[in-house]
């Protein structure tokens, strides 16, 4: 018996071979980096800590312990990680606060990934005239220092977790809409998309069908990058004192207060520090190993 | 190359209007007025004090007498430090910030060539492994946790170096803020001197001057290092705002007096007329060094030119 003609099924299992192939080329180069996958397995055991770690106390953020005030960490007590100058538990503040930080550095980023996309993918498609204003803008923008407009912000406007975090992705958009803008002048050029329009579909579902999945491998790394970023400056409005409001607090203003009473109280500074360094860390070598690992050009 | 710098130039102004704009626009949407206190002023001495400071005028009418003022140099008066303008605040403080960024600046890229350079010469040895996660080290953990560490460690437990203060700029009193103020921008130029250092020794024109049996040294120094160190210059722009940006925090944990400090106690305060100005003054500084690093890149590397 001859062999039979590949069925349908058999033709599509291949496509999804090749639909997946960069991916899954990607996936075995990223698991052959060490730093990478460590890098992985930290942060998700700080995930997990951060999410779960606050049930396992029996004490709550605020709840203020005056037996045990500016206590070293003990298991005994309970206080783990020691208690600050009011007697509160820092384990679960040091995990509540890196829920506050991680929350803020996913939602900003999420901000930033919406409007740094949509506007890059816009601007590179359009192309020509549209593009030269709308990249202009981005210069423009590009100049400020914005980390002084996040802080004038907050102060005018007082702490606020919401605004914490639309400021700062709103200022992170910026990058995002440059590197998206260059992959789509690219991208614009191939036969695929060329396809498209000569069957007749429309600009935008050809950017959001066929533009911004092929940008997904750039986000990609950009996110992982991004994320620490938004972090890291939570955490510096956080130590100015400009962060969330008490008695929650991030990452940034557990080590401000911690390095107000690092001489009598180093644990303070040491935990969250180590959280807010451990996190960042990780985000950074994971994203220098997607970079590798999806971009491996320079290898 | 003129015509590059006048474009850039021009290209500047806009920055510029919508900094002061951004600026000005956002403190006078603050809820509460500046002069607010818990005790209510008579109705009197507040329309002076308004008057004095022409916030009875129109709004529109205010921002071009703002614009108008910093166009002559004038930031106007401190709203908390009665005593003072903003200008006297951000002259008592700046001189001392410029030292400790400029020394910060220094190190940053003395260090991170020099650091990168050899990572690249030793590619994959140990040396290059040891540089680079000292570098990711470097980039991930913030100045604000190094700064109290290395107080925690030289200051508190070894008693080497003063653990603040700016002691009239004693160098015993920089080296710990220099360090920590320098430290994310050597790992970053560490990184960036890898990379380009690695382009250019495998380019063409090194392999001849190799084949033409120059000494190594002359080809990294003469032949391998200006080229290299092209996009560290384009690195500096950011690093310059990054580290007006860290000095605010680096002074306040070393109690140094410079403008940083009177931008967080003024952010504290909420000080308006102190912020503003701060944030105009280093706004405009930015500008200003993106510009110069800008001409300069271009005079370094003509191809940006086109």
């Amino acid at each position: 018996m001859s062999a039979a003609p590949p069925g349908r099924m058999e033709v599509e299992q291949e496509l999804e071979d090749v639909r997946q192939g960069l991916w899954l080329d990607a996936w075995r180069r990223l698991r052959a980096n060490r730093a990478t996958v460590v890098s992985l397995g930290v942060l998700g055991v700080v995930i997990l800590l951060v999410l779960f770690g606050p049930w396992l106390s029996r004490y709550s953020v605020a709840f203020t312990d005056w037996d045990h005030i500016s206590m070293a960490p003990s298991l005994a007590s309970g206080h783990w990680f020691g208690t600050d100058y009011v007697g509160r538990d820092l384990f679960v503040r040091t995990l509540a606060g890196g829920r506050i930080s991680l929350a803020i550095g996913i939602a900003a980023t999420g901000v930033s990934l919406l409007v740094g996309i949509s506007y890059g993918a816009m601007a590179g498609f359009m192309g020509g005239r549209i593009d030269n204003i709308m990249m202009r803008v981005v210069d423009i923008l590009y100049a400020l220092p914005f980390m002084f407009f996040v802080i004038l912000l907050m102060v005018v406007f007082g702490r606020n977790i919401i605004l914490v975090f639309v400021a700062i992705g709103a200022v992170n958009w910026l990058d995002m809409a440059r590197i998206v803008r260059g992959q789509t002048l690219s991208l614009k050029q191939r036969e695929f998309i060329e396809a498209a329009r000569a069957s007749g579909v429309s600009s935008i579902t050809i950017v959001r069908r066929h533009i911004i999945p092929n940008l997904l491998g750039v986000v990609v790394i950009y996110v992982t990058l991004t994320i620490p970023q938004v972090i890291l400056v939570e955490s510096f409005l956080g130590f100015l004192g400009l962060g969330v409001q008490e008695p929650n607090a991030s990452w940034g203003a557990l080590i401000n207060d911690g390095a107000q009473e690092m001489e009598t109280a180093p644990w303070m500074l040491i935990f969250p520090a180590l959280f807010l360094g451990l996190t960042l860390f990780c985000f950074n070598f994971i994203g220098d190993g997607l970079r590798d690992a999806l971009d491996p050009k320079d290898l | 190359m003129w015509i590059y710098a006048l474009k850039r130039l021009i290209g500047a102004v806009p920055t510029l209007l919508i900094l002061l704009s951004l600026a000005f626009f956002l403190v006078r949407a603050a809820p509460g007025g500046p002069f607010d206190t818990d005790r209510a002023l008579p109705p009197e001495i507040e329309a002076n004090l308004r008057a004095k400071y022409h916030l009875d005028e129109p709004l529109w009418q205010q921002y071009f007498r703002y614009l108008w003022e910093v166009a002559h140099g004038d930031l106007g008066p401190s709203f908390q430090y009665r005593d003072y303008t903003v200008n006297e605040l951000i002259a008592s403080g700046f001189p001392i910030s410029l030292r400790l960024g400029a020394l910060a600046m220094l190190v940053a890229f003395v260090f991170g060539t020099v650091a990168g350079m050899l990572a690249a010469l030793y590619r994959n040895g140990w040396v290059d492994y040891t540089v680079m996660s000292l570098a990711m080290t470097g980039i991930s953990v913030p100045n604000f946790v190094v700064a109290p560490l290395l107080v925690l460690i030289f200051a508190i437990n070894l008693h080497w170096l003063p653990a603040g203060g700016y002691g009239g700029g004693a160098w015993q009193n920089l080296i710990l803020p220099v360090i920590a103020l320098a430290l994310p921008h050597v790992a970053y130029i560490s990184r960036l001197m890898r990379g380009s250092m690695i382009e250019v020794l495998n380019s063409p024109y090194i392999r001849t001057a190799r084949a033409k049996g120059l000494p190594r040294r002359v080809i990294l120094l003469r032949h391998a290092f200006l080229p290299a160190i092209v996009p560290i210059v384009s690195y500096l722009g950011p690093a310059f705002a990054a580290i007006i940006t860290g000095s605010v925090v680096i002074e306040q944990i070393f109690g140094i007096p410079g403008i940083g400090r009177y931008f967080v106690q003024g952010a504290i305060n909420r000080d308006y007329t102190l912020v503003l100005g701060v944030v105009v003054f280093y706004g405009i500084l930015v500008i200003i060094m993106n510009l110069v690093v800008d001409l300069m890149y271009a005079w370094m590397d003509p191809r940006v030119r086109l």
